[in-house]
């Protein structure tokens, strides 16, 4: 009996880890779902929204002016920041901030981005922290999950009276 | 069909499913394995001679990346780590850990002369000063393009050895605010 319980169990952590390596492969070269907290990104992204990530652009360099990215924190590399590329190496960039008096540009260096949030009120991105090494970047948002909570609500409410 | 041709039809369906269930049990694992664990790389340059390359372009090392040990973005002073160029995002550099975040250093050849090292970041340095691209040309790296924690040289056979993490005494810090876990003097 005890050699059917050790096979069982060896089994399990067999599968368990075949199924974390596919989950990691997956994660790493193909994409996944995350959720991004914060309002740097409104109103294109809210907190707390779902966005599908996929990670084939960034290893063939495909990233592009526009896209929206998430990134390894420069100050933090256990967090990540999801912010939009302003500029790829060698573009000339307003780099001052909202506070400043003058206003500065600088070309953006070899192998870095300028990434910037859409809600520039509220954003701390390279405005702040510089530009961003083009290595620190995990992969690409090309797809926002829209939920309508306020729809939802109306049509239960609607349903009870009737 | 024959008896005799079924069944070889069988063999062969039996056969392409066993490697078809080995190959994607295999190829994850083993990816995951490299990403994650360890692999092997082979040292071009000569940025940090004497530690790695002692024989220039005859002879290149081939060192023993340890990824497990830096998962969590933990380094010490005078480790030999591997990190993705700032520079070229395409490429690797190997360098040694100088200065961890809060230290103050003084540079070789940076346009400034003292650099605080920021939150988050680390000054990485070839033992091969003036040959060497490095902290003194591109600042503080972040550790977010940390790759891998070098340990040992595996091949040329005489050149076995563990890579110590040594910080030679010129190079010390300024002024540090995190206490290393190796004996400073």
């Amino acid at each position: 009996m005890l050699r059917g319980i050790l096979g069982k169990t060896f089994r399990l952590v067999g599968y368990t880890i075949q199924y974390a390596c596919i989950a990691h492969c997956a994660f790493e070269y193909v994409g996944g779902v995350v959720m991004c907290s914060g309002p740097s990104m409104e109103p294109t992204i809210q907190n707390s929204d779902i966005v599908c990530a996929e990670n084939l652009s960034r290893h063939f360099y495909g990233i592009q002016r526009g896209d929206i990215v998430i990134a390894k924190s420069p100050s933090d590399p256990k967090s990540n920041i999801c912010k939009r590329v302003i500029g790829l190496e060698g573009d000339k960039i307003l780099t001052s901030r909202p506070s400043d008096f003058f206003k500065s540009h600088n070309y953006v260096p070899t192998g870095h981005v300028w990434l910037e949030g859409d809600n520039l009120q509220n954003s701390t991105d390279s405005r702040y922290y510089g530009p961003v090494p083009y290595g620190l970047i995990r992969g690409r948002i090309f797809f926002k999950y829209y939920f309508d909570a306020e729809k939802l609500f109306l049509t239960e409410e609607a349903g009870e009276r009737a | 069909m024959t008896a005799g041709m079924a069944q070889s039809q069988g063999w062969v369906t039996r056969y392409f499913k066993a490697f078809c269930k080995g190959f994607f049990v295999a190829v994850p694992v083993a990816v995951t394995f490299l990403d994650r664990v360890a692999c092997v790389a082979r040292v071009e340059g000569a940025s940090m001679q004497p530690s790695l390359n002692p024989g220039g372009s005859q002879s290149s090392d081939v060192v023993l990346l340890n990824h497990w040990k830096v998962r969590n973005f933990e380094v010490q002073r005078g480790d030999i780590v591997s990190l993705v160029s700032p520079k070229n995002p395409e490429q690797k550099i190997i360098k040694r850990v100088i200065a961890l975040e809060g230290d103050i250093v003084k540079t070789i050849g940076h346009k400034n002369r003292y650099v605080k090292v920021p939150r988050g970041h680390i000054w990485v340095e070839g033992d091969h000063h003036g040959h060497s691209f490095d902290s003194n040309s591109f600042g503080p790296v972040s550790l977010g393009l940390l790759h891998a924690h070098a340990t040992h040289i595996l091949w040329p056979p005489e050149r076995w050895q563990k890579l110590e993490s040594v910080l030679p005494p010129e190079r010390l810090p300024v002024q540090s605010e995190k206490e290393s876990l190796h004996g400073s003097p």
